[in-house]
C-alpha cells in the first residue's frame, strides 16, 4: 500500500484512516458476505440453481423487476411533472409541496406500508371506493406498484429539478422565435437536455424500488406466484426453516445488486460526459 | 467544535452502552418463553398468574419474556441462537427440530410431561361474515366455487398446519375417502385461498381488517380472540361437525434454562399450565383444557363438535412433514398450480 | 437527498417571457395534476395515518405510548441509534479522509463497497448476518461455545442497522472534502499542527454542515429501520425496535394502538425533515454572510451522486 501512493504524502493519517474503514468494512460487510458466499457453496450447484430458478421465485422476481419498472416509468412521468411545477411556475402552496416531495424519503418504510395498507383496504379512504369499483390496492400488484411508486417518487423529482432550474430559457425563448411552437420547443429543446437526469433518476428510482421490503411486507399478502416479490421470498424460506434455500436466494439477490451497482454507475458517468 | 463533536461520540456511544447493558440486567431473574402466534394474550395473562404465586413466596425479581411468531420460524430461530428457556409451540415436529439439530433438549421431551407435553389443546374452526352469508356451515363448502378461503401458509404457520390437516383428516374420513381422496380436497381448497398470510396472526387481519375472503380457518381460540378484539368488525364462528384435535405442545430447553440458572424455574413454569388455575385461563382463552371440569368451572361453553387426532389419520408429524410440506412436497405441488 | 434536499428553492421565473412560458391555462392544468398527485400520493397517507393514530382521542394516543412495551421499544431504537450513529460518524470522516486526501490502489473498489447497502435488500443483509453469526452459522460454534449472543440480540441489530445506515455520513463528506481541497490542510501542517489538530480544527469546522446532514440522514434511517431488523430480531415484547412494534402491534389486533406509535416514527421524520430545512437555512445565511466559502457543487453530476445517498431500501 505504501509504495502505491504516490501523491501527496504530506497529509497524515493514511495508515489510521483507511486502516479503519477497511476494518469496519470487514466487519460489518466482508466477513458477513463471505460466510454467506461459504455457507452457500455448501449448497452445491444444483441445490441452488433448484432454489434460484423455482419457479416460484421466478414469478417474485418478475414481479419485483415489472413493478419496479412500472413505478419508476410513472414516476418519471409525474415527478417530472411536479420538478417542473415546482421550478417553472409560481402558485400557493408552492413551498410545502417542495417539502412535501421528500416526505417519502424520511418516513420509516414501515410507517408507509401500515398505512398505505389502511388507505387502500376496504374500510380505508380510497379503498371504499376503489374496492367496490374492482381494483383492490392491498394484496394485489396495484397496490405493490403504489407502494413501489411511494417510496421512489422524490429520486426522479430531485434529480430533475435541479437541472431543469439550472436550465437556460433564452434557448426556448430562441426557439420560440424561430417559429417554433410551445410543445416543439419543449419536445424538441427541453426534453433532450433533461433526458441524461430523467434516465438518472429513473435508474436510482428504479433501484430503490427492487429493494424495498418493509412497506410491501405490509400491502402485498405474499400470494404466491401473484404478489410476491423477492426479498419476500427469501423471508419465506427463512420462515419455512429452509436455510439453504434462504441463502441461495441471498446470494443471487446480492449479485443482482452488484450488476445495479455497476449499471447505476455506468448511467451517471454517462450522464455527466453527455451533460458536459 | 472539535470538543463538542468529541464529547457527543463518546458521550452517545456511552449512553447506548449503558442502556444496552440495562436491557441485559444480570441481576434479575428472568425467563423467555418462545412461542408462537396467537397465544400472545393468553400467556400474557398465565404470566401475570404464575407472577403473582412466585411473589408470594420469593424475594427475587422475576421477568417473564415472550417471543411470538409463526411456529416453524421461532423454532428456527431457537435453533439460530434464540435463547429460549421454555418453548410452546405449535406443533411437536418444531420442537423435534430443534432437538435434532442442536441437542439443546433430549429427543424424549415430549414424554416428560402429561399428555405428550400438551396441556391443553384446540380444534379448527371457521370464521364467517355476519350473518353467514354464504351459508359455510362444513368442510364441503371450502371448496364451493366463489368460496374464498383464508389460512396462513401451511409451511411457516404452525397454526396451519392444523388447519390444512383438519381439512385432509375430514374428506380422509369421509366414505371411501383415501389418502388421494384427501389430497385433492387440500388441493381444491386452496385454489380458493386468495391470500397466504405468513403466520395467523396475519390471516386473521386479513380476514378481519382487512375485509378479505368469506371465510377463515383458524383455531378456536384464536377465533374467539380475534372477534373479541376486533375494534367494530364483525363475524361469527362457525363449528363444523367434525375437526381435528390440535395439540400445541410445550417443553424446557434444558441447556439454555440450565445456563441461566432457572431450570427448575421453567419446570415449574410448565407444570404450573397443568394447574386448575391455568387450565381455567386456557378455557377462559378458548383452548380446550386438559382437566375435565376446567372449562365448567371457567364458565365457558365450548360446542359439541367430533375431534379426531393427527395420529388417527395418517401417523405423525414426521411422516406429514416429508409427504406434505418439505420441499417440493404436496403443498409445494399444489401452489405450483396456481401459476397463471 | 442530500444535495438536492439542501438545495433551496429558487424563486419561480416570475418573469413572463415571449414564447418560453405556457399559457395560463396550461399553466394551471399543470399545477393541478401535480396538485392532485401529491395530494393523493403524499398528503392523503400522511393524514389518514394520524387521523387513524388519534382516532380515539388524545387519551387513548397516550395510553398507546406509554405502555410499557411501547416504552421498552422507544429505549430500545434509542440505544441502537446512539450506538450506531457515533460509529457510522467515526466511519464516514476515516473513509472520507481516506478517499479524498490519498490516491491508492483499489481506491475505486472501495468508494463501490461504500454504495454496496444503497443497492442490496436489507432482508439480504439479514440473511448474512445469520449466515455468520447463527448458531448453525459460520462463527456459531465458537459463539455458542463462548455463551456469546449475536443474532436475535442487541449486538445483530446493532450490527444490521449499521450495515444498513454506514455510507450516509460518509456519502455526505466525500464531496464536500473533495471540492475543499487540501490547502488549508497543509498550510496548517507546514505551520506545525499536528495531524489530529489538523483535523480537529482545520477539517471539521470546514466540513460540519455536511456531518451535520449526514448524521441526521443516519439517525432518521436508523430508527426507521425495518427490513434487517425483521430477519434478526428476537421477537421478544420489548425488545424490538419501533418499526417492529408496530409491525406487531398491527398484527395483535391492535390498530390504533399500532397508528399511534407509528405516528411516533413519522413525527420523527417530519422533524428530521425541519432539522434539515433548518440547518439548510443557516447554512445559506453562514454562506450568504460570507463566514465560509465552499464550493459545493451544483452542476448535475453533483446532485446525482448525492441524491443516491438516502437510496437505501427498507
Amino acid at each position: 500500500m505504501k509504495q502505491t501512493c504516490k501523491t501527496r504524502r504530506l497529509l497524515p493519517g493514511f495508515r489510521l484512516t483507511l486502516g479503519f474503514t477497511l476494518f469496519y468494512l470487514s466487519v460489518v460487510v466482508l466477513v458477513p458476505m463471505s460466510a454467506m458466499i461459504l455457507r452457500g457453496s455448501g449448497i452445491g450447484w444444483d441445490g441452488f440453481w433448484k432454489h434460484v430458478l423455482h419457479p416460484r421465485a421466478i414469478a417474485a422476481y418478475q414481479l419485483s423487476l415489472v413493478a419496479s419498472l412500472t413505478a419508476a416509468l410513472l414516476n418519471v412521468l409525474f415527478g417530472t411533472l411536479v420538478a417542473w411545477v415546482l421550478v417553472r411556475y409560481t402558485f400557493p402552496g408552492r413551498r410545502l409541496m417542495d417539502a412535501l416531495v421528500d416526505v417519502p424519503f424520511a418516513l420509516p418504510t414501515a410507517v408507509a406500508g401500515l398505512t398505505l395498507g389502511n388507505l387502500y383496504g376496504p374500510q380505508g379512504w380510497i379503498g371504499q371506493w376503489l374496492i367496490p369499483m374492482g381494483i383492490a390496492g392491498v394484496n394485489s400488484r396495484f397496490g405493490v406498484v403504489i407502494a413501489l411508486m411511494f417510496v421512489s417518487l422524490p429520486f426522479v423529482v430531485r434529480t430533475v429539478q435541479p437541472v431543469l432550474e439550472s436550465f437556460e430559457q433564452e434557448v426556448e425563448e430562441a426557439a420560440a422565435t424561430l417559429g417554433a411552437g410551445r410543445w416543439r420547443t419543449f419536445f424538441r429543446v427541453v426534453l433532450p437536455t433533461l433526458l441524461p437526469s430523467i434516465i438518472t433518476g429513473f435508474a436510482l428510482a428504479f433501484a430503490r424500488a427492487l429493494g424495498e421490503f418493509g412497506s410491501i411486507q405490509f400491502v402485498s399478502g405474499s400470494i404466491p406466484f401473484k404478489t410476491e416479490i423477492a426479498p419476500q421470498i427469501l423471508i419465506q424460506h427463512l420462515d419455512e426453516h429452509e436455510t439453504a434455500g434462504a441463502i441461495a436466494v441471498a446470494l443471487f439477490l446480492l449479485i443482482i445488486s452488484f450488476l445495479i451497482l455497476g449499471t447505476i454507475n455506468l448511467i451517471e458517468s454517462w450522464a455527466r460526459r453527455f451533460q458536459n | 467544535m472539535a470538543r463538542i463533536v468529541r464529547a457527543w461520540l463518546f458521550g452517545s456511544l456511552l449512553l447506548g452502552a449503558a442502556l444496552g447493558i440495562s436491557c441485559t440486567d444480570p441481576h434479575r431473574l428472568s425467563l423467555l418463553n418462545v412461542s408462537f402466534d396467537p397465544t400472545r394474550e393468553f400467556f400474557g395473562e398465565i404470566n401475570a398468574a404464575f407472577l403473582k404465586n412466585w411473589q408470594a413466596t420469593n424475594a427475587t425479581v422475576l421477568r417473564i419474556q415472550q417471543s411470538h411468531g409463526g411456529s416453524a420460524k421461532q423454532a428456527r430461530a431457537v435453533i439460530d441462537g434464540l435463547d429460549a428457556d421454555v418453548v410452546t409451540l405449535a406443533l411437536g415436529h418444531d420442537i423435534d427440530r430443534i432437538s435434532g439439530e442442536t441437542r439443546i433438549l433430549p429427543s424424549d421431551w415430549q414424554q416428560r410431561l402429561p399428555n405428550h407435553s400438551t396441556p391443553y389443546t384446540s380444534t379448527v374452526v371457521f370464521v364467517v361474515r355476519k350473518g353467514n352469508p354464504k351459508n359455510i356451515v362444513n368442510w364441503p363448502d371450502l371448496v364451493r366455487l366463489g368460496v374464498e378461503v383464508i389460512t396462513p401458509n401451511p409451511k411457516s404457520s404452525g397454526g396451519a398446519r392444523w388447519n390444512y390437516m383438519a381439512a385432509y383428516g375430514w374428506a380422509r374420513r369421509q366414505p371411501g375417502g383415501d389418502d388421494r381422496t384427501a389430497r385433492e380436497f387440500v388441493a381444491r381448497m386452496f385454489q380458493n385461498v386468495p391470500v397466504l398470510d405468513s403466520g395467523s396472526r396475519g390471516a386473521t387481519v386479513t380476514f378481519l381488517q382487512r375485509g378479505i375472503g368469506d371465510v377463515l380457518l383458524t383455531w378456536e381460540s384464536e377465533a374467539h380472540q380475534a372477534l373479541s378484539h376486533a375494534e367494530g368488525l364483525s363475524g361469527e364462528i362457525v363449528t363444523p361437525p367434525e375437526s381435528i384435535v390440535a395439540e400445541p405442545p410445550v417443553a424446557v430447553i434444558d441447556r439454555n434454562a440450565r445456563k441461566h440458572g432457572v431450570l427448575p424455574l421453567a419446570e415449574s413454569y410448565l407444570r404450573f399450565l397443568y394447574t386448575e388455575e391455568a387450565q381455567g385461563i386456557a378455557a377462559r382463552y378458548y383452548f380446550r383444557p386438559q382437566l375435565e371440569d376446567a372449562a365448567e368451572k371457567a364458565g365457558v361453553h365450548f360446542p359439541p363438535i367430533v375431534r379426531f387426532t393427527l395420529a388417527e389419520i395418517c401417523g405423525d408429524w414426521r411422516t406429514v412433514h416429508e409427504a406434505h410440506f418439505a420441499t417440493d412436497g404436496w403443498f409445494d405441488q399444489i401452489q405450483s398450480r396456481r401459476r397463471p | 437527498m442530500a444535495g438536492s434536499v439542501r438545495r433551496k428553492l429558487t424563486p419561480a421565473n416570475t418573469r413572463s417571457r415571449r414564447g418560453a412560458d405556457e399559457s395560463r391555462l396550461t399553466q394551471w392544468i399543470l399545477i393541478s395534476v401535480a396538485a392532485i398527485f401529491v395530494g393523493l400520493f403524499l398528503v392523503l397517507p400522511l393524514v389518514s395515518m394520524f387521523y387513524e393514530a388519534f382516532r380515539r382521542g388524545p387519551m387513548a394516543y397516550f395510553a398507546a405510548l406509554t405502555q410499557e412495551n411501547t416504552l421498552d421499544s422507544i429505549r430500545y431504537t434509542l440505544t441502537i441509534a446512539l450506538l450506531v450513529v457515533p460509529l457510522n460518524a467515526l466511519f464516514g470522516m476515516a473513509a472520507a479522509w481516506a478517499l479524498t486526501r490519498f490516491q491508492f490502489r483499489g481506491k475505486a473498489l472501495l468508494t463501490t463497497l461504500i454504495d454496496l447497502p444503497f443497492a442490496i435488500s436489507p432482508v439480504v443483509v439479514g440473511v448474512m448476518l445469520i449466515a455468520l453469526f447463527g448458531y448453525q452459522g459460520w462463527l456459531g460454534p465458537w459463539l455458542r461455545e463462548h455463551d456469546l449472543k449475536v443474532v436475535f440480540a442487541l449486538p445483530g441489530m446493532v450490527l444490521a442497522t449499521v450495515f444498513v445506515t454506514f455510507p450516509f455520513v460518509a456519502r455526505e463528506l466525500i464531496p464536500m472534502m473533495q471540492s475543499q481541497g487540501t490547502e488549508p490542510e497543509q498550510a496548517a501542517l507546514t505551520l506545525g499542527a499536528s495531524g489530529w489538530q489538523v483535523f480537529w480544527h482545520v477539517t471539521l469546522p470546514s466540513i460540519k454542515w455536511a456531518l451535520l446532514y449526514g448524521l441526521i440522514l443516519t439517525t432518521a434511517r436508523a430508527m426507521g429501520e425495518f427490513g434487517a431488523v425483521f430477519v434478526v430480531s428476537n421477537r421478544i415484547a420489548g425488545e424490538m425496535p419501533i418499526p417492529l412494534w408496530v409491525d406487531n402491534l398491527n398484527a395483535d389486533h391492535r390498530g390504533s394502538d399500532a397508528f399511534a406509535v407509528a405516528s411516533l416514527l413519522a413525527f420523527l421524520a417530519l422533524g428530521t425533515l425541519m432539522l434539515k430545512a433548518w440547518l439548510e437555512s443557516r447554512h445559506q445565511r453562514e454562506e450568504a454572510a460570507g463566514m465560509w466559502i465552499t464550493a459545493a457543487p451544483v452542476v448535475n453530476s453533483g446532485e446525482s451522486e448525492t441524491a443516491f445517498t438516502s437510496n437505501t431500501p427498507s
